[in-house]
């Protein structure tokens, strides 16, 4: 099953025609994606040869479903853009957007935020500021490495990128149904929760990795989340703890403000909710090991 | 970024939020100049980034200029927890009957912004709120509707401002609006927001914190960056495009990503513990291609701080594999030989991922006499702070 993606997603790229779409067009491809065309009003009607297949360029996200069944779209477009390009995405009622642009204006991403809910959230956001989603065997939507491991019981969920691929790889044996990177910016479209209740519903997921970083109060939430839904085991991980308050640590949203978005307060509440908290990557990759091991 | 007052009064007068007569001063000099301008009784008030100014003796009543001078030369200069003041905001006085506050926000949790009114002002909100919650009204704004003349009239009513000051109240309510928006702000506080005896309201103080994300479509925003308080460090990495935060260790951190990055900081301060409490001295992401070229840079960046004492590169191969890594890293200490500069640091590799084996081999292969490659996360931490320790 796996969340979000799977085998029957058939994926547009908007952005495509630019340096980081085209490369990563090429790699989604490679890894057994579904693309089905690319969006840029500009070179609307022309066809996009990507390692000897034929990609057709739509005028917009709209034309494109009508042409191809799309139901997903990966945006690379540059932050000036993304709002555009997203609210473009929700207009045409695309089930799933994802965000890949790193730098977008907050108020950007509020606007769109707002505008999705205003029009009914019919469309998923995942992301801004994230690596897109893997499930893998079925579909690579973004630019999480795609040959790291392969399917199997594990979902997982994070802020992060790299410590995704390193968490995948550290449990390529066992294998995941879906990883989720919802992005490191103050205001993303898809949240832990969103992954969670998703995760806790998939057949295929039996445990669940979540990741953390500092900033804002996410993972308290979804740890008061897990303590009344989350029926599968889930084993947690947050970076960050040696971060100096007031400083931006890489990604837009992972900053403490004063006494709020510690490290330690996210590691407290989900311990609190039964979460096994690892004190480092490695560490959670053994946790989770010994609860795949128990199930 | 978080403006200083001066930064956010000015702000405000360009969106017409009506402010006091003042200016900015760097010396006595200039303060007894501008007041001489202001002609009238003066308050001088410190320019930091960090609340509690007024009891560290930050904020002064000046009568005439020879008291200016006076506190100028005491205030300058003066340590507010931690922060040197720098500049001076000198402003004419006005006569308080009431305080008020008012605020626009980021609210990340619900997604949207958020409008924080009060009549009980001039106090922290947090205190309010705690204290008097019936008197703080927080209402969410809606990014595609906004605050226009029907909301802030909703909004007054809500927080039960006096009749009297309707029009004016709801004349800067929808100008701050516009402010935050023009501006691309994350936060425009105003506390107090006054109303002075004769019936006028005022923004006595600004807070403003601006998203550096928008910095593209805002080139005028460069003008309020405080260069002399960076770090030369950050400003040098800055300058290069690279994410780099100074912290006080000695470990020096590359990675690539945020998370990792942080994640290093994490560990490598769990394994300093055994090594004589030696912790990390930045944070450095060179993102996901590290790229021989921005792994020298990065590399100059941690090695030219002259605290660290060793250099932990840790790099999870993924799109960009770990034999390009490998030969990055290489690539990146013949750079820094070829531009002159003398690396003589331990340096601990660890890279993971994608050709993990490969790349280890480049880097055994190449058998660099500075260069020690550890395969796990925490072994290579470990391996860092032992280094550190013993150069310390």
């Amino acid at each position: 099953m796996a969340i979000f993606l799977n085998e029957n997603s058939k994926v547009i790229v908007q952005g495509m025609t630019g340096s980081e779409g085209m490369k990563h067009t090429r790699r989604m491809l490679k890894a057994g994606t579904e693309i089905v065309g690319g969006v840029n009003p500009r070179k609307a009607g022309t066809k996009v040869d990507v390692d000897g297949v034929s990609l057709p360029v739509f005028a917009s996200v709209a034309e494109a479903i009508g042409e191809t069944g799309a139901n997903a779209s990966v945006v690379f477009v540059p932050p000036a853009f993304s709002k555009a390009a997203v609210v473009e995405a929700i207009d045409a009622e695309i089930e799933l957007v994802i965000v890949i642009t790193e730098g977008i204006p907050v108020h950007d991403s509020v606007a769109f935020w707002n505008y999705a809910e205003a029009k009914g959230n019919k469309t998923r956001i995942v992301g801004p500021n994230c690596p897109g989603i893997a499930s893998p065997g079925k579909s690579n939507a973004g630019i999480t490495p795609a040959d790291i491991t392969g399917a199997g019981p594990i979902g997982l969920v994070s802020k992060s990128g790299t410590l995704t691929y390193q968490l995948m790889y550290e449990l390529r044996d066992i294998g995941f149904s879906t990883s989720v990177g919802i992005g490191g910016d103050p205001v993303i479209g898809t949240t832990h929760i969103d992954c969670l209740a998703a995760f806790e519903a998939d057949p295929e997921t039996k445990a669940i990795v979540m990741i953390g970083e500092i900033g804002g109060d996410a993972e308290e939430r979804a740890a008061e989340y897990i303590k009344n839904h989350v029926t599968k085991p889930v084993v947690g991980y947050i970076a960050g703890f040696t971060a100096p308050e007031g400083k931006t640590m890489g990604h837009a949203g992972a900053i403490i403000s004063g006494s709020a978005g510690t490290a330690e307060s996210k590691k407290e509440a989900l311990e609190a909710a039964g979460v096994k908290v690892g004190k480092t990557p490695s560490e959670t990759a053994r946790l989770m090991r010994e609860v795949v091991e128990n199930l | 970024m978080d403006l200083y007052e001066y930064q956010g009064r000015a702000l405000f007068a360009r969106h017409s939020v009506p402010v006091l007569d003042g200016g900015v001063a760097t010396t006595p000099q200039e303060a007894v100049a501008l007041a001489e301008r202001l002609g009238e009784r003066v308050v001088v008030k410190a320019q930091v980034k960090v609340g509690g100014r007024g009891k560290a003796g930050g904020v002064k009543l000046a009568d005439d200029v020879a008291e200016v001078q006076t506190h100028a030369t005491n205030i300058l200069g003066m340590d507010i927890k931690g922060h040197t003041v720098e500049k001076i905001m000198l402003t004419v006085t006005a006569d308080i009957d009431k305080e008020y506050y008012y605020s626009y926000l980021l609210d990340r949790a619900n997604r949207t912004f958020l409008c924080i009114a009060s009549v009980a002002g001039g106090m922290e909100i947090e205190e309010v709120a705690h204290t008097d919650p019936e008197k703080v009204v927080k209402r969410p704004i809606d990014a595609g509707v906004g605050v226009n003349a029907d909301i802030a009239n909703e909004i007054f009513d809500e927080a039960g401002f006096p009749e009297d000051l309707r029009t004016q109240l709801v004349d800067v309510f929808v100008k701050l609006w516009d402010a935050f928006v023009a501006e691309d702000a994350t936060l425009v506080e105003v506390n107090p927001l006054v109303r002075t005896p004769e019936g006028r309201v005022l923004a006595l103080d600004a807070k403003v914190t601006l998203d550096e994300n928008a910095a593209f479509r805002h080139p005028e925003h460069a003008e309020f960056e405080d260069k002399s308080a960076v770090d030369p460090l950050e400003q040098r990495a800055t300058d290069s495009g690279l994410n780099y935060v100074k912290l006080d260790g000695s470990v020096g951190i590359i990675g690539n990503g945020a998370g990792l990055v942080m994640s290093t900081l994490d560990v490598v301060s769990y394994a300093g513990e055994a090594h004589g409490g030696v912790k990390p001295a930045n944070f450095l992401d060179i993102g996901g291609g590290a790229s021989a070229a921005v792994m020298a840079n990065g590399l100059e960046v941690v090695l030219s701080d002259p605290q660290v004492k060793s250099v932990f590169v840790n790099i999870f191969g993924g799109i960009t594999a770990c034999d390009e890594v490998a030969r990055g890293i290489l690539g990146a200490l013949q750079t820094l030989a070829d531009r002159g500069e003398d690396v003589t640091k331990p340096l601990v590799a660890r890279i993971d991922g994608n050709n993990a084996e490969e790349g280890r081999q480049i880097l055994a292969d190449a058998n660099h006499p500075l260069i020690t490659v550890v395969e796990t996360m925490d072994a290579a931490a470990d391996k860092a702070a032992e280094l550190a320790n013993q150069e310390a």
